[in-house]
């Protein structure tokens, strides 16, 4: 019999486990190689280069504050692109992807709040506002944890699927409100400054490494993401194979 | 508090939420891989697994 093909030609190829196994066995230390060298790179433009006239010192929180609150709406952003292709592809790594997004997506939420709040106290005056943008990150980071709750919650895998891809559709109408709360509505929290139309509006001193820092953390994401997804194709091909072996312990106990 | 002292605590908050992570992913892989050889150990292979150490 002739071994099946890993070569991975097409996106649909994707959809057989075993191949992107394969995929993810050659592709994880290249990642994580990259990734440890724009964080070296990253880091140390992130402490070298001036402080900022007004911010002083504290302007390098900005360095980890924001790559970490991209990726909070990019994870999300990621996690309903797999919601369709659950829903309306039926593909079977989608639900997988989706499901390993999500403690990665709470992680980096967290760590968005969390160095916010340490560069608030400095800067504004306090730890926290209840802010257009500020409880708008909040519901995102809630949102997350109620969906990894739903997945532990549910037994039957299809359903939870189902069930977690709807809701992920629903909540991402949070991520424009995310992103444009500093227009819409009059927020302690500053507007966009990278991301705008017109072009960057902060110094080059401070955009290098920020947009360094930003790639670095993007790339422990996308590391992180097909590592946790070749976790969970796993944790499924063992919960089969226990059930297959349950069943066929109980035919052998039927036919004594 | 001195300005180092809130970028100093940003960054360590960074390196423990990317540290953890990477533990989580790291532990969860070894936990499943155990897993499975446990299970291989008890005879409980995947269908394709079988048909290839048949031949």
């Amino acid at each position: 019999m002739s071994e099946p093909s890993l070569a991975i030609r097409n996106f649909s190829d994707l959809a057989n486990p075993t191949r992107f196994l394969a995929l993810v066995a050659v592709l994880w230390p290249w990642l994580a190689g990259l990734t440890l060298c724009l964080f070296a790179a990253g880091l140390y433009l992130s402490f070298t280069t001036e402080g900022d006239y007004q911010q002083g010192e504290t302007v390098r929180i900005m360095y980890v504050h924001v790559p970490a609150a991209w990726l909070s709406m990019m994870c999300y952003t990621v996690m309903a692109l797999s919601a369709l292709g659950t829903l309306v592809w039926r593909h079977p790594l989608a639900d997988v992807s989706a499901k390993a997004a999500a403690p990665i997506g709470a992680g980096f939420t967290f760590l968005a709040l969390v160095t916010g709040s340490l560069w608030g106290k400095p800067m504004w005056g306090t730890w926290w506002v209840w802010d257009a943008r500020l409880t708008s990150v909040f519901v995102l980071f809630l949102m997350y944890l109620g969906l990894i709750a739903l997945n532990r919650a549910m037994d039957d895998p299809a359903r939870a699927a189902k069930v977690s891809a709807v809701l992920i559709l629903v909540g991402f109408v949070n991520i424009p409100i995310i992103k444009f709360s500093v227009e819409w509505w009059n927020t302690l929290h500053q507007p966009a400054s990278v991301v705008r139309m017109g072009g960057p509006t902060i110094d080059p001193e401070f955009l290098h490494p920020l947009l360094i820092m930003a790639v670095a953390f993007t790339l422990l994401f996308f590391t992180l993401h097909i590592l946790a997804m070749r976790n969970e194709i796993l944790r499924r091909r063992i919960a089969v194979l226990r059930r297959h072996a349950a069943r066929a312990a109980g035919r052998k106990k039927g036919a004594a | 508090m001195s300005h180092t002292f809130y970028v100093a605590v940003s960054y360590i908050a960074a390196f423990a939420v990317s540290f953890g992570l990477v533990a989580w992913v790291w532990l969860d892989h070894r936990a499943r891989q155990r897993e499975l050889a446990q299970l291989e150990a008890a005879g409980i292979r995947r269908r394709s697994d079988r048909s290839e150490a048949a031949q």
